[in-house]
C-alpha cells in the first residue's frame, strides 16, 4: 500500500527515476506507515555540504511529494556547521528540526547536552517506521554511534567512513611487489617503493596537526592499544601508542614525500594522483576523484584493500554521520519522517552509487541489485564491505574531540621533524590530561 | 569703516551671542532638541560596539563551553593564560609575524614607490601589474599559493631547480613556515606601501632638490638626506595600517596552514578561533580576546606615537 495521496503520477515519476539509476526494486518501505499524515507541516532542516547534503536536497522534492511536509534546508561546509549546531542548540531554540550530525566529533557532546530527540519510541510505532528499519540492519558501528548509554536511539545512522588503503597497481607492478597482508609487510613494501631520484614513494597519510589522528589512530588500533583505556584513562602514551607512533613516524618520515608534515587529505590525494606514491591510508570516499580521468592519472590503476592486520588486530578506523530530530523541535515526527526517508533503502542506495557515502545499513550494501549500480572498481565495495567486518571507532568518545585531536596531533607532528615519539606522545598526553579531567567533572 | 558702525557691528555681534548662549554663557535649552538626531548614532554605537565588549568582558570571568553550564570564575581565565604554553607559543607567533609583515612590504613597498616615481617607458602598466595582488581575494590568494609551495608539485621549487637550489619545505615544515607566510603577505601588501609613499613622494617640493644638486649631492645622498625624510611620515602611516592588519591577519594563515605544521605558524588570532568556535570554551576564548585586543591597542598607540615624533622630527628639521 503506498501512502495517501500518492497519484499516479507521483508513482510513474517515482519509478523511472529510480529505474534510471539502476535500483528499481528498491523503494522506502511504505508498508503500513501513515506518510501523509503529518502533511503541511514544515520543518527546518540543517544539513553538511557535501555529497551527502547535496543528494538529500536534490531528492528533497520526492519527500515532500511523499508527504506532503514542506523542507526548509540550508547547508554549510563542514566546519562551518558544526560550529553552528552547536551555537544553535545551545541558544535552546535552533532554527531547524533535523540536524546532520558528525558521530565522531558530536556524539558525547550532544548527548551530555540533551539536544537530540529519543527516536526509539518513533522506530517502535508502525504507523511512523515501515518494517524493514530495524536496528539489527544498521552495522555495529553505527548502532555505537546513534545508541546512548541507557540504550536510546537519538539519531539514525546515515553514512559511515572506514579507513581503507588507496594502492598503486603500476608502482607495485614496476617492483614486482604484491599487496601485503600484515602493516609490517607493509612497512617494508613501502621502503621498496620509495626512490627518492625517481620521485617515488612508498606511502602516504596526513601528518597536518588534527588531520592526522584518524590515520594514527587506525595503526594505534591495531598495535591493540586505543587512546583510552577500560577506565577511561588516556592511554596515548602507553606502549602500543609508542610503538604505533613508531611506525608512523617510520613509513612518513623515510617512505613518505617531502612535507607531510603539512599534508591534510587534500595533499595526499593530489600526490597519489600523480601517481607518485604506492599507498594512501585515508577515507573511503575518495574512489569519484580517482577514478575520474578529469582529475586523475591513475584511473583504472588503483588498487582498494582493507588496511592489513597489525601485530594485534586488523582495524579499520570508523568515522560516520547520523541524522537526528532535534529534542526542541515541536514537529518532531514529521522531522523523524525526513530522517527515515534520508536513511532509506532508496536515498541509502544513490548514496553509495553516487559515491557520496557508504550507508551503514547492511541490507543496502549487501543487495546485488544496489551492487551492481556501483560504478567504482568492485574492490573498492569489497574493501568497504571488508572494513565493517574489522570496524572500530576512530576517536574517543568524549566531548572535547577537538581538543584530543589538536593536542595529540601536534605530538605527532613533532614526531614528522625527528621527534622522539616516546617524549613527544608523553608531552602530548600530559597537556591534554587536565582537559580531560575538566571536561569528565563537568 | 567708521567708529559709529564699528561700534554698531559690535552691539549686533554681541545681541546675538546673548541669544545663542543665553544666561551666564550657557547653551539654550533648546539645542536639547537636537537629541532625537543624535541618539540613533549613540544606540548603534552602545549595540555594536560597547556592548559586544562589556559583554566578552562579562564572559572572560566565566567558565563557560557551550553545552555545559557556567559559572563566574573571577580572573581564573586570565591566569590560565599564564600556564597556556600553546597561548605564550602563539604569543610569540604573532608578534614576529606581525614584525615581518610590517618590515618587509615597507621595505619592498617604499623601493618600488621610488622607482615607479622616476619617468620612464611602460611606467604606468608596471604599476598596474604591482597594484593587482592588493586586488585579489584574501583566501583564493591563500589557495594558490598553498599549491605553489607544495614540495612536489608545486612552481616554486620548480623554479628553484632551474637555478640549481634544492627543494625547500616552504610552509610544510616548522622551521620556514612563518617567512614563508610573511612571503605571501608581502608580495599582496607591498602594493599598499607603494601607493602610500608614491603619494607622498608626489606632495615633495622640487625645491629641496634643485638646492642640493647645485651644491653637488649625489643621488644616494638625495635621496638619504631629502626624500626619505620627506616621506617618512607617509611610511610610518603605511606601518600603522600594516601593523594594524597584519596583527589580525587570520585568513591567509588559516588557509594555507591551519597554524601547522604542529602549531609552528598559530598565532593569537587563530588559537583564539580554536578555543571558542572548535572547542566552544567561551569563557577561555573571551579573556583570550580581552588580552589581544590588548595587544593591538598597544601596538596601535605604539605605532601612532612613532607617528608623531616623525611628523615632530620632520618640524624640528624645518625649524
Amino acid at each position: 500500500m503506498f501512502g495517501q495521496g500518492l497519484t499516479r503520477r507521483d508513482l510513474l515519476i517515482g519509478t523511472a527515476a529510480a529505474g534510471t539509476l539502476g535500483f528499481g526494486a528498491i523503494a522506502p518501505a511504505r508498508a503500513d506507515v501513515n506518510w501523509k499524515k503529518f502533511a503541511g507541516t514544515e520543518i527546518g532542516v540543517n544539513l553538511i555540504k557535501s555529497p551527502r547534503g547535496d543528494l538529500l536536497t536534490k531528492y528533497e522534492k520526492e519527500f515532500t511529494d511523499l508527504t506532503g511536509i514542506k523542507v526548509s534546508s540550508e547547508m554549510a561546509p563542514e566546519q562551518q556547521q558544526r560550529q553552528k549546531l552547536v551555537i544553535e542548540l545551545s541558544s535552546g531554540k535552533p532554527s531547524f528540526d533535523v540536524c546532520h550530525i558528525s558521530y565522531h566529533v558530536q556524539k558525547r557532546q550532544f548527548e551530555r547536552a540533551g539536544w537530540l530527540a529519543d527516536l526509539s519510541k518513533f522506530m517502535k510505532d508502525p504507523s511512523l517506521t515501515g518494517a524493514d528499519l530495524v536496528e539489527s540492519d544498521f552495522s555495529a558501528a553505527g548502532l555505537l554511534y546513534a545508541k546512548n548509554d541507557k540504550g536510546e536511539m537519538h539519531s539514525l545512522p546515515w553514512s559511515v567512513d572506514y579507513f581503507i588503503i588507496y594502492w598503486n597497481k603500476d608502482l607495485f607492478a614496476k617492483k614486482n611487489l604484491t599487496f601485503p597482508t600484515t602493516l609490517d609487510e607493509l612497512v617494508k613494501t613501502a621502503e621498496a617503493l620509495t626512490d627518492p631520484k625517481e620521485g617515488t614513494f612508498g606511502f602516504v597519510c596526513r601528518g597536518l596537526r588534527n588531520a592526522n589522528l584518524p590515520p594514527y589512530m587506525n595503526l594505534l588500533l591495531a598495535h591493540g592499544g586505543d587512546a583510552l583505556d577500560a577506565k577511561g584513562n588516556l592511554a596515548t602514551d602507553s606502549a602500543e601508542a609508542i610503538a604505533a607512533a613508531k611506525m608512523y613516524q617510520t613509513l612518513l618520515t623515510k617512505y613518505g614525500p617531502p612535507g607531510a608534515a603539512g599534508f591534510n587529505w587534500m595533499e595526499c590525494q593530489a600526490a597519489f594522483m600523480q601517481g607518485k606514491v604506492g599507498m594512501w591510508l585515508d577515507g573511503v570516499g575518495f574512489a569519484p576523484p580517482l577514478e575520474d580521468p578529469t582529475k586523475s592519472r591513475i584511473v583504472g590503476k588503483v588498487g582498494y584493500a582493507v588496511v592489513p592486520a597489525g601485530p594485534k588486530a586488523q582495524a579499520s578506523c570508523t568515522y560516520g554521520d547520523g541524522i537526528a530530530v532535534t529534542e526542541t523541535s515541536t514537529k518532531k515526527e514529521a522531522a523523524y519522517l525526513y530522517c527515515q526517508w534520508a536513511v532509506s533503502k532508496l536515498m541509502g542506495a544513490r548514496l553509495l552509487q553516487t559515491g557520496g557515502g557508504v550507508p551503514f545499513r547492511n541490507s543496502i550494501l549487501n543487495d546485488p541489485n544496489v551492487r551492481e549500480g556501483v560504478k567504482f572498481p568492485p574492490a573498492w565495495l569489497d574493501s568497504v564491505i571488508g572494513s565493517s567486518k574489522v570496524s572500530k571507532l576512530g576517536l574517543p568518545v568524549i566531548v572535547p574531540v577537538a581538543e584530543f585531536r589538536d593536542t595529540i596531533g601536534t605530538g605527532l607532528t613533532a614526531l614528522l621533524s625527528g621527534g622522539d615519539p616516546a617524549t613527544e606522545l608523553k608531552k602530548a598526553t600530559d597537556a591534554f590530561r587536565p582537559t580531560l579531567e575538566r571536561s569528565e567533572k563537568g | 569703516m567708521n567708529e559709529a558702525s564699528l561700534g554698531q557691528a559690535a552691539a549686533a555681534q554681541a545681541a546675538a551671542a546673548s541669544s545663542t548662549m543665553g544666561k551666564a554663557g550657557r547653551p539654550p535649552a533648546w539645542t536639547g532638541g537636537y537629541w532625537p538626531f543624535v541618539l540613533p548614532a549613540v544606540v548603534v554605537i552602545l549595540a555594536v560596539i560597547l556592548f559586544p565588549w562589556v559583554f566578552t568582558i562579562w564572559m572572560s570571568g566565566q567558565e563557560w563551553k557551550l553545552g555545559q553550564g557556567s559559572s563566574f570564575v573571577g580572573l581564573a581565565n586570565y591566569w590560565r593564560m599564564t600556564g597556556d604554553d600553546r597561548f605564550i607559543e602563539s604569543f610569540w607567533h604573532t608578534l614576529s609575524y606581525t614584525a615581518l609583515s610590517v618590515i618587509l612590504p615597507i621595505l619592498v613597498g617604499t623601493i618600488a614607490a621610488v622607482v615607479f616615481n622616476e619617468r620612464f617607458m611602460g611606467r604606468g602598466v608596471l604599476r598596474a601589474l604591482f597594484v593587482l595582488p592588493m586586488m585579489a581575494t584574501p583566501v583564493a590568494i591563500a589557495l594558490v599559493w598553498t599549491m605553489m609551495f607544495h614540495p612536489q608539485l608545486g612552481v616554486l621549487n620548480y623554479l628553484l631547480s632551474l637555478v640549481g637550489i634544492p627543494p625547500q619545505l616552504w610552509v610544510f615544515h616548522p622551521g620556514s613556515v612563518i617567512p614563508s607566510l610573511v612571503l605571501v603577505e608581502t608580495w599582496q601588501w607591498s602594493p599598499l606601501v607603494m601607493l602610500i609613499v608614491l603619494g607622498g613622494l608626489s606632495s615633495i617640493p622640487t625645491e629641496p632638490y634643485e638646492s642640493a644638486v647645485i651644491d653637488g649631492a649625489s643621488r644616494w645622498q638625495l635621496l638619504r638626506h631629502i626624500t626619505l625624510p620627506m616621506v617618512a611620515p607617509f611610511i610610518m602611516v603605511a606601518a600603522l595600517i600594516r601593523t594594524i592588519d597584519a596583527v589580525k591577519s587570520f585568513d591567509i594563515i588559516f588557509a594555507i596552514t591551519q597554524g601547522g605544521p604542529g602549531t609552528a605558524s598559530e598565532t593569537i588570532n587563530l588559537y583564539l578561533y580554536s578555543v571558542a568556535f572548535a572547542y566552544y570554551d567561551i569563557g577561555y576564548g573571551s579573556a583570550i580576546a580581552v588580552i589581544f585586543f590588548g595587544l593591538v591597542v598597544a601596538l596601535s598607540v605604539l605605532m601612532v606615537w612613532l607617528r608623531q615624533r616623525t611628523q615632530w622630527s620632520e618640524a624640528g628639521a624645518a625649524a
